[in-house]
């Protein structure tokens, strides 16, 4: 770009040009009480600091050496990490396949699929039900889905181990109905009820908003030229709400594959996911580089996974999942 | 999409014209007729409001019927209920022989064009007037056939691929009474169709409503609260109010010979005067401003002795000079409104009229507040039950 003199013969050129470097946007000149877009500049830079920052720090981590004493990483580049994933060195220096890692990776997304599927299964009926009250209802129930966001997450996954121990409401309930008391918490069904708990309002608040809006005159349009009920629910409802449950399934799927306190807390130790794992090599294993890989490898699936997303649903409206 | 598919068989016949009694019979036998409709909601404050409160009607094949009246006043239950939408309390609905108000809204031969269009949003205009079409299953080239059909008959054959929020209110419209029009009901139901529009287009989607009802010879039901909208298009009009059929007939029997003191003060614009009846040489008569009026035949129902309404249109008052004139009063208003003059006077006994001088205006004798005479045909003076 060149700073040249003003063909119009502006008395001060210089002061031309910064002017409209600084006022004019791509949506032309600044009108009255409007301030240019270069003033948003320290937020835009402080917001890429606080996103971008840590994710390059773990990057940067998953390419360096492990030290040999002490934890931390060595300044050296390496990608051993990442063959650390998929092979084992045994003593001898040999490299061979190694499928551990690999199947709690499986485990996790099976588990987070299952609760994701279960959570929309749930939310979708509940949001529909939600929407169709009278609005002063409707605002009661917003209020009573985001009622657990008001407690720390920690505090409510000790709740439910109380409430799964042995001697604990669930099976006084088992035992009240005759049924032999058993094994609840520490098992994977235990950190299954759980995540569901965890993740159910993160699935009915997006596909609610989607359906609130919903104008049931187009209900009573499709009823009136000939649909039935079910066809209804599927030709009109469903493109509706199908914005909605793509953020569910976002708002549940990655969290809870990355879930950490309900497998630690209600799975115990039989159940390894993914993020226990990366929490155990950055603490009893010390092996931060290969802490940052998995956690690298999961941005990258992630990343990929709402890609395929993009590409499936490629309507205005599904922008919102990749919003939230 | 061809337009041309030899597929495509005709439609029935348009009707022709009622033409005599064995017509009208036939019309009245294949339209629609309800029975003692009655409807009953919960207001939010907890009261009972009576949408139909009895309602019964006879509409005729063929026939564009506008229910009007103040908004609740029971005139959208009544569509709803023939589309199936609104349960009945009681009453019976028929389309000629069929009693349809036990089916369910997809299975009645009526299709509704929804006042806020209610067009699918994910759908382009094509898939939303061939929407009904898929809904029976007819076969892919049969209803390609109907869609362009349609979409040329409300014009607008080069949209089909636009999505509705990419249309104005004025194309929605349009697309609305397609997709309603493309299933061939027996009868299509419109609910305050034009009363998103503006003013322009209005009157001429008015004209196009009119113009497709004579082409495809349906049965239109039109819900408006626009009396002006219901005098343009209604063979015959149902005036409502309070969940009740008021007066029902053509739109020169409602604006002449109103029933009630509603319906005259409903339907454009009207004097109304309170008045004494009296009886001179075996004719009931009425007095306004001191000056009595022998009342006509068709004035309405009346009784020597009694008190009464009168109600007297403002284009029937007269303004002459006031020398000379039987009933004069003082001019208190005049506003000029390019195709006509409103005047408001106030007779000697300080009752206010209304009246409305139609063009070539003769001011000399129009002085805001001079004396002006005032002189009304008898026959323009009606008598109204309260």
């Amino acid at each position: 770009m060149s700073a040249g003199p003003e063909r119009g013969g502006d008395r001060a050129p210089a002061l031309g040009w910064v002017r409209r470097r600084l006022g004019a946007g791509r949506a032309g000149p600044i009108r009255p009480g409007q301030l240019s877009a270069w003033f948003a500049t320290p937020a835009i830079l402080l917001g890429l600091a606080f996103t971008l920052g840590p994710m390059i720090v773990v990057a940067v981590f998953s390419l360096m050496a492990q030290p040999t004493t002490g934890t931390g990483v060595e300044m050296r580049f390496s990608t051993k990490a990442y063959e650390h994933f998929f092979m084992q060195e045994s003593f001898t220096g040999e490299s061979r396949f190694d499928p551990r890692y690999l199947r709690v990776f499986a485990v996790s997304a099976a588990l987070a699929l299952g609760v994701t599927v279960l959570c929309v299964a749930l939310a979708f009926p509940i949001a529909v039900w939600m929407s169709t009250r009278t609005p002063r209802a409707q605002n009661m129930l917003l209020l009573a889905v985001t009622i657990p966001f008001w407690t720390n997450l920690l505090v409510r996954t000790y709740a439910w181990m109380l409430i799964l121990a042995e001697s604990g409401p669930a099976n006084s309930f088992l035992a009240f109905l005759g049924v032999e008391p058993t094994q609840m918490l520490y098992t994977w069904q235990a950190a299954f009820v759980g995540l569901v708990y965890t993740f159910l309002p993160f699935a009915i608040l997006p596909i609610y908003s989607a359906v609130a809006g919903f104008d049931f005159a187009l209900a009573e349009a499709a009823y009136d030229l000939g649909a039935g009920k079910l066809a209804v629910l599927r030709k009109v409802i469903w493109p509706a709400a199908s914005g909605g449950v793509v953020s569910a399934v976002a708002l549940c799927l990655v969290p809870a594959f990355g879930s950490y306190v309900q497998p630690v807390l209600l799975g115990g130790g039989r159940l390894v996911m993914v993020g226990s794992l990366i929490a155990s090599q950055f603490g009893e294993a010390r092996n931060w580089p290969f802490g940052a890989a998995l956690s690298v490898i999961i941005l990258v699936l992630t990343l990929l996974g709402a890609l395929a997303l993009m590409r499936w649903t490629k309507r205005s409206a599904q922008k919102v999942t990749l919003a939230v | 999409m061809s337009a041309a598919s030899s597929a495509w068989t005709p439609r029935p016949p348009v009707p022709a014209p009622l033409r005599g009694a064995a017509d009208l019979a036939d019309a009245r036998r294949q339209g629609l007729t309800a029975l003692a409709l009655r409807k009953t909601f919960q207001s939010q404050e907890g009261a009972e409001v009576r949408a139909l409160d009895g309602v019964s009607l006879e509409i005729l094949r063929g026939e564009f019927f506008v229910l009007l009246g103040p908004s609740g006043c029971g005139k959208t239950t009544l569509l709803r209920a023939i589309a199936g939408l609104e349960p009945l309390d009681s009453g019976e609905i028929y389309l000629g022989d069929t009693h349809i108000d036990i089916l369910p809204p997809a299975k009645r031969p009526v299709n509704t064009v929804f006042q806020s269009y209610a067009l699918f949003p994910h759908l382009t205009v094509w898939e939303n007037v061939a929407f009904g079409l898929r809904m029976e299953k007819q076969p892919k080239d049969q209803i390609a056939a109907r869609v362009a059909e349609m979409l040329d008959l409300v014009q607008l054959a080069g949209v089909g691929g636009r999505k509705p929020n990419q249309l104005s209110g004025g194309q929605q419209q349009r697309v609305a009474l397609a997709r309603a029009l493309a299933k061939e009901p027996r009868v299509l139901l419109l609910d305050e169709p034009l009363s998103a529009l503006d003013l322009k287009l209005r009157r001429g989607m008015q004209g196009e409503l009119k113009r497709i009802q004579r082409e495809t010879g349906i049965t239109f039901v039109f819900v408006t609260h626009d009396q002006e909208e219901a005098l343009t298009l209604g063979d015959r009009i149902a005036v409502f109010s309070e969940g009740q059929a008021v007066q029902i007939g053509t739109p020169e029997e409602i604006y002449d010979h109103p029933v009630n003191r509603f319906v005259a003060d409903f339907i454009g614009e009207t004097n109304f005067i309170a008045s004494d009846i009296g009886e001179r040489d075996g004719h009931l008569t009425a007095w306004i401003g001191g000056v009595e009026f022998p009342l006509g035949p068709r004035a309405g129902r009346a009784a020597a002795g009694e008190s009464a309404t009168l109600a007297v249109r403002p284009e029937n008052v007269q303004l002459t000079p006031a020398a000379g004139a039987a009933l004069t009063g003082t001019l208190t208003e005049l506003a000029y409104m390019g195709t006509d003059l409103r005047c408001r006077i106030t007779l000697a006994d300080a009752v206010e009229l209304r009246a409305r001088v139609a063009p070539p205006f003769a001011l000399a004798h129009l002085a805001p507040g001079g004396p002006v005479g005032v002189a009304i045909d008898p026959a323009d003076v009606k008598v109204v039950a309260d």
